[in-house]
């Protein structure tokens, strides 16, 4: 089953790697990874998306617990939680086309960011689902090139993640 | 007054009661030896290869409770030393290794002996640190030692670039230390201990199954006298062997892989089984779907939440020190009113005495060829179960944990987890160095000690009178075990060719060689080898080719699958 994890890190240099190295040595489904300093800096925050059976995703949270620099790790999965990825795409926009980008831009309530004669680049946010929709809504030929960033996941409610 | 790194980080061993220092200098490291020479607080023990100097340290841990420390230098130093932070890592062993590092400028220039020391070690440490600021060592060393001893202990790698030696600032060592991202939990939880002794009071066919955990966690005495209270069976992993005395009749001896019949039997076929700092790997209870087509309530202490539910599932877990939960379901079976089942727990040890008399380890006595178990037997006999013994990896070291009777924790020394060919004599020189004046035997064959033989010269220098026990029957012993079994006696690559005459090879380092080629002559070299109080002496038993260690559970079979004799 898919599972969304949140991790507060000691922003240290190599605590990454040291996430990275658990997953692949280990063996653990890595589906994304964010992470960024939190309005602490001397904390960055992880939202790891992976996958695996009850008993994988239980080693998965005992072996973050385990690395010395993690401070907190929650499971976001346990409990209600929203998450959201931002993605930016370029697309062909030309004549008659561009149109029609545009309004597929308003409907998954999108932003065109960038212009050019030619192109359009368009910043979306969203669950994983709505941004793999709006991709297969769009001219699969008009898609130059695209950048996800991953999930980054929030508790609902007073489900508070923090030191 | 402010010092330079170099004088902080021998400050800082001083400051944690550091007496030894197993390493080897080179350039990245010059500043910190040439501080180590000006004091004599803290003993420098110079190895002849990297890995000897953090087998050294760890050999020094093990038999002491202290935590090892080795110094090596960058690069190569780092590399070699790497087999030794892998081997303590697996069996969570407190040392910690100081590396040099290229000055901070040179750091990812390719410079040279420079290797990306912290991401080589990283999946082999308990934590590592890259200090780039002289500040910041102080604290560093303190985090170093508190992380290498506390909680679930393992090895700590402290990266120190050469100019950060060099640098200088104000010494201030921290008093104590509290980090808010690690906080091992030390005491039980009360509600379940209170749930395990009751289903231990009720239990038909209990087991206690002792794992390595038990004697870094002290427990050694809480644990004998839980069991003797309880009056159950009584088995010990390899990393546990003198954890529970061997000789008391209530040990069922070793489990596992090479574990007695009756030991493996009662584990497959209790109902109540209580595992203690042990963590259920596949060399313990083999197939785990075997396992469990047997069931039972399975209670599991242990300090690390990630050996609990990770290769078997548990009913009753309990996260704390091992020592500490012990002592309180000490306390509760003192005070408990429920009866235990006398009449079952009767029922249950005949069964298991019907398994004893299978009499699973017995061998040839009358072998003309010196059997290795008979060597081991006679090493027991004659240094009364008290030596400090180290051994390497293969068919000598099952036999020496299964015919030395260990009666006390931390004198058993082997790699179990890593599995480390090499590992024997280094980590003796370890072991006589913290008890100068007990004896210390180190089992081998004559392919494990040909790993680390170097260190005979280390040996040397510092007069270290062990005693080396080699079981030479010039094959890869266990490979040529596997081969005969799995591989239709295809023994490749498992015959040691153009073996050296280890007898004068010990002579040329300057140490006594005594070959033995017959039973007979066994009990005399062994006595003879110990009477040198100062002499290393190397015995060389030339033994028989085509002995097996018994029993044996295949790889992926179940415990109860056993080959016997």
């Amino acid at each position: 089953m898919r599972h969304i994890i949140s991790v507060l890190l000691e922003n240290e240099a190599g605590a990454l790697s040291r996430v990275a190295g658990l997953f692949s040595a280990r063996g653990y489904n890595i589906e994304s990874l964010t992470v960024a300093p939190t309005e602490d800096a001397s904390l960055s925050r992880m939202t790891i998306v992976t996958s695996g059976s009850d008993e994988v995703i239980e080693q998965i949270t005992k072996q973050l617990n385990k690395l010395i620099e993690a401070v907190k790790v929650v499971d976001l999965s346990d409990g209600d939680h929203i998450e959201r990825e931002l993605m930016l795409v370029k697309v062909r926009a030309i004549g008659k086309d561009r149109e029609e980008m545009k309004r597929m831009v308003d409907i998954f309530r999108g932003r065109i960011i960038d212009v050019t004669d030619k192109d359009y680049t368009i910043e979306l946010t969203g669950t994983g689902t709505k941004l793999d929709a709006f991709l297969k809504a769009i001219d699969a030929t008009a898609i130059l090139e695209t950048v996800r960033t991953g999930a980054s996941g929030i508790g609902r409610g007073d489900r508070i993640l923090k030191v | 007054m402010e010092l330079s790194g170099a004088e902080i980080t021998i400050r800082c061993l001083q400051e944690e009661g550091v007496e030894h220092v197993f390493g080897y200098p080179g350039g990245s490291v010059l500043y910190i030896y040439d501080e180590l020479s000006k004091q004599d607080k803290v003993k420098h023990v110079l190895v002849r290869h990297e890995q000897g100097a953090v087998h050294a340290a760890d050999g020094y841990a093990r038999s002491t409770d202290k935590v090892g420390v080795a110094l090596v230098t960058s690069g190569p130093g780092v590399t070699n030393a790497v087999t030794g932070i892998a081997t303590a890592y697996m069996d969570s062993i407190p040392l910690v290794i100081i590396t040099g590092q290229v000055p901070t400028h040179a750091i990812g220039q390719d410079a040279f002996q420079e290797c990306d020391t912290v991401g080589i070690t990283r999946p082999c440490v308990k934590h590592n640190f890259l200090v780039k600021d002289v500040k910041d060592l102080a604290l560093t060393m303190k985090k170093a030692f508190y992380i290498a001893r506390t909680g679930r202990p393992g090895p700590v790698v402290v990266d120190i670039p050469k100019d950060v030696t060099s640098q200088t600032t104000e010494f201030v060592y921290p008093k104590s230390i509290s980090m808010r991202s690690y906080n091992p939990v030390v005491k039980g939880h009360a509600g379940q201990i209170k749930k395990a002794v009751q289903l231990l009071a009720r239990a038909k066919r209990p087991m206690i199954y002792v794992g390595g955990g038990t004697i870094l966690g002290n427990a050694s005495a809480e644990l004998t006298q839980l069991t003797k209270m309880l009056g159950f069976p009584c088995t010990n992993t390899l990393m546990a062997l003198g954890a529970y005395p061997a000789t008391d009749k209530q040990f069922v001896g070793m489990l596992g892989m090479h574990g007695t019949y009756e030991a493996n039997m009662a584990m497959q076929h209790c109902d109540v089984l209580l595992a203690v700092g042990a963590r259920f790997d596949d060399r313990v209870i083999g197939n785990p779907k075997h396992f469990f087509e047997k069931s039972r309530t399975i209670i599991h202490i242990d300090i690390d939440p990630s050996s609990i539910s990770k290769r078997v599932k548990v009913d009753v877990p309990i996260v704390g020190n091992v020592r500490e939960v012990l002592q309180e379901m000490i306390k509760q079976v003192q005070g408990a009113k429920e009866k235990r089942d006398a009449e079952a727990l009767k029922s249950w040890w005949s069964q298991i005495d019907l398994w004893r008399e299978r009499d699973c380890l017995k061998y040839d006595h009358s072998s003309k060829i010196i059997k290795p178990q008979f060597v081991i037997e006679k090493l027991w006999e004659l240094t009364k179960g008290d030596a400090f013994v180290t051994s390497d990896v293969g068919q000598h070291q099952m036999w020496a944990a299964q015919f030395y009777k260990f009666t006390k924790p931390r004198r058993w020394i082997n790699s179990g987890g890593l599995g480390t060919m090499g590992f024997g004599l280094p980590s003796a020189m370890g072991v006589q160095m913290a008890h100068p004046k007990s004896p210390v035997a180190c089992i081998t064959g004559e392919a494990s000690i040909q790993m680390c033989i170097q260190e005979l010269s280390t040996c040397k220098q510092y007069h270290l009178p062990i005693k080396i026990l080699c079981l030479n029957n010039r094959y890869m012993g266990m490979v040529r075990q596997w081969q005969e079994f799995f591989h239709g006696n295809r023994y490749a690559e498992s015959y040691m060719d153009a073996l050296p005459d280890f007898v004068r090879l010990a002579e040329a380092y300057g140490h006594v060689g005594i070959q033995v080629e017959k039973p007979g002559d066994v009990e005399g070299a062994i006595k003879e080898a110990f009477s040198r109080k100062k002499d290393l002496v190397f015995l060389n038993f030339i033994t028989d080719q085509t002995e097996n260690v018994f029993p044996m559970v295949p790889g992926g079979k179940g415990l109860s699958e056993m080959i016997l004799v």
